[in-house]
This record gives C-alpha cells, sequence and structure tokens, in this order.
C-alpha cells in the first residue's frame, strides 16, 4: 500500500503542468525550452484574450510559441523575444502591464486606494473616540442617575 | 458632520457616472472592447514579400503597396465570416477601389475553389502558407481589413468581417478621404 502511495506520489511530482503545449513543439535543448516556457507564460493569447499562449490551443497561440521557439533558436534574449511580439501586437499581449506613463495610474491605484482607505479608517476612529468623550455624563446627571437607581431599588 | 453624506453620495454620483458612459460606449453599434488596437496605425505598413497562390499570378510585396489608397484583406478559405464579408468585397472591386489579398495557410486548391465559387475582387493576392505575415501585420482574427495609404501607411485595421455599416460609416469616407 506504501509503495503504491510513493508511486503515485512520485508519479504526481514529476508532472509538470504541460499547458497547451504538443510535444512536438518543445525543442530539443531543455534550457531553451524552460525560457520558452517562461516567455509563453507571459504572452496573452490575443484570441481567448485571458490565457497565455502557453495555456490556449489556439491556432495563433501554437503559432506564437513557434515563433517564439525560432528566435530563441536564432540566439535571441528573452527581452528581444517578447519586443518582437509587443512591436507586432502591442502592450495588450503583455499579460503584466508595463510600467510606464500610460499605466502609471494603473500601477498607482490599489496604493493610493489602500492609502485613502487607512485614512478613513484613522478619521473614523479618531472621531469616534472625540464622541465619547463628548457622552460623558456631567457630575450633575451622575448624581441624578445615582438618586433614580437608588429610587428604583427601593 | 454633513461630510459623512455627501462623500459617498459624491463617490457613487462618480461611478454610476463613469459606468453609464462605459455601457453607452459598448452599446449596439458601440466600440468592441474586446477588440485589440493596431499598434500600426498611422505606421508603416509591415514588410510584405508573398508568392502568388500556387498556380495563379500575382503575389503581394511591399512595393506593390504606396502610390494609392488600397485595402489589404487577410483571408482564408478556412474562415467562415471571410465568406460572409466576401459580396462586399466584391462589390468595393467592382466600384473601382483597389483590393489586395493575403491568403493565410491555405491550401492553394482550398483557396482557388474559395475565389472561384465566390469571385476574385483581389487586385494582387500573396499566399501566407506559414501565417508569418499575418503575424507581421498583428493579426489576430480573421478576417481582417487594413486600409493603406499612398504612402504605405496602415491608416486603419478592423477586425472580423466588415458589415455593410462598417463600409458606409468608417471604410468608404476614409478612403474617399484618401483619394483626394
Amino acid at each position: 500500500m506504501i509503495r503504491v502511495l510513493a508511486v503515485v506520489l512520485l508519479a504526481l511530482a514529476g508532472a509538470v503542468p504541460a499547458g497547451a503545449l504538443e510535444p512536438g513543439e518543445r525543442l530539443a535543448d531543455p534550457a531553451l525550452e524552460a525560457r520558452a516556457r517562461e516567455i509563453g507564460k507571459t504572452l496573452r493569447c490575443l484570441v481567448c484574450q485571458n490565457q497565455s499562449i502557453d495555456d490556449s490551443d489556439a491556432d495563433l497561440a501554437r503559432d506564437l510559441r513557434a515563433v517564439v521557439r525560432e528566435r530563441l533558436s536564432a540566439g535571441e534574449t528573452d527581452r528581444q523575444v517578447v519586443a518582437y511580439v509587443r512591436d507586432r501586437y502591442g502592450d495588450f499581449v503583455l499579460l503584466k502591464p508595463p510600467f510606464q506613463p500610460s499605466t502609471y495610474a494603473l500601477w498607482a491605484a490599489p496604493v493610493v486606494l489602500f492609502g485613502l482607505a487607512a485614512l478613513t479608517v484613522v478619521v473614523v476612529l479618531r472621531r469616534r473616540r472625540g464622541a465619547a468623550d463628548v457622552a460623558r455624563l456631567s457630575a450633575e446627571e451622575e448624581a441624578r442617575l445615582a438618586r433614580l437607581l437608588d429610587d428604583g431599588r427601593r | 458632520m454633513r461630510l459623512r453624506y455627501v462623500v459617498p453620495a459624491l463617490v457613487f454620483a462618480v461611478l454610476a457616472a463613469v459606468f453609464a458612459l462605459y455601457l453607452h460606449q459598448v452599446g449596439s453599434g458601440g466600440k468592441n472592447i474586446a477588440e485589440v488596437p493596431s499598434v500600426f496605425i498611422e505606421r508603416a505598413a509591415p514588410p510584405l514579400a508573398l508568392p502568388p497562390i500556387e498556380g495563379m499570378t500575382g503575389g503581394l510585396a511591399s512595393a506593390d503597396l504606396g502610390g494609392r489608397a488600397v485595402l489589404v484583406n487577410v483571408f482564408a478559405s478556412w474562415c467562415p465570416p471571410c465568406r460572409a464579408e466576401h459580396p462586399l468585397l466584391m462589390r468595393l472591386a467592382r466600384e473601382g477601389v483597389l483590393v489586395y489579398g493575403i491568403n493565410v495557410k491555405d491550401k492553394p486548391a482550398d483557396a482557388k475553389a474559395f475565389l472561384a465559387e465566390l469571385g476574385n475582387p483581389f487586385a494582387r493576392i500573396g499566399a501566407d502558407r506559414q501565417g508569418r505575415a499575418a503575424i507581421d501585420w498583428g493579426v489576430y482574427g480573421y478576417p481582417e481589413t487594413f486600409v493603406v495609404d499612398r504612402d504605405s501607411r496602415i491608416r486603419y485595421r478592423h477586425v472580423g468581417a466588415i458589415t455593410e455599416r462598417d463600409l458606409e460609416t468608417v471604410i468608404r469616407p476614409l478612403l474617399a478621404r484618401l483619394a483626394r
């Protein structure tokens, strides 16, 4: 039983998610293939739009995977390969938006929103503490309250 | 203290306005948010050096562009929307618009049968057997139609079949402007 379990676990450990990649597409050189996989994960398939070319079965994704591999095999750097695709399909082909003037708002938004939320919390808490001070009873009121409670107890 | 009511109301109003504007824009006949703008708009058309479809003459190269505004249609016999828009291309060609074709990943026999059945509106056709010219042009959906001006610059790209409406509201006015 334990032996079976061990075999199953080992098999699972060796199973790398293969995406939509077909065996024939793979490069013989494992280092180059690994780079191609990393690049493929960062490029959007424009046909399905929320899948990377590594995940997509679309024709265009397969063609782009082939282009990536050809260019890597020709000795290009990862950056050059991505630039080649980006020059043709634009920034939208990058799954991670680049940091540039047109995306400053996009990148800054989470920080700004979090800052605003934190500020709101601080202001509200401060105010609430202030409100509690105001609500405290005066000495006169305390005395009256004590009298009322006493009356009730009798 | 009034701030407590004013701020959320203001936030709500701004969001409502943004959503309303957006819904208005994507409404019927509005913009298609799934459409990716071409990076080549107002830029030189990417280089082309395509042979003709086997058994035909022509082919399509960069030198064929320029001198006069032209429609470049990326098509294939395996693409149903290409079939749908074909009559519009035929009509444009009859009216004297110069239409070039890039035939992508097609078997020569299939491409020729497609043109024999529906007519051939193309003054020149380049055969892109591997689909690499299509990638160079940033093509991601079929068909796609480009308007290239007399200086070989891409002025407009349409993804998907062109409709009568696209023709009348965008393509014809643009061609008329470029012909001036």
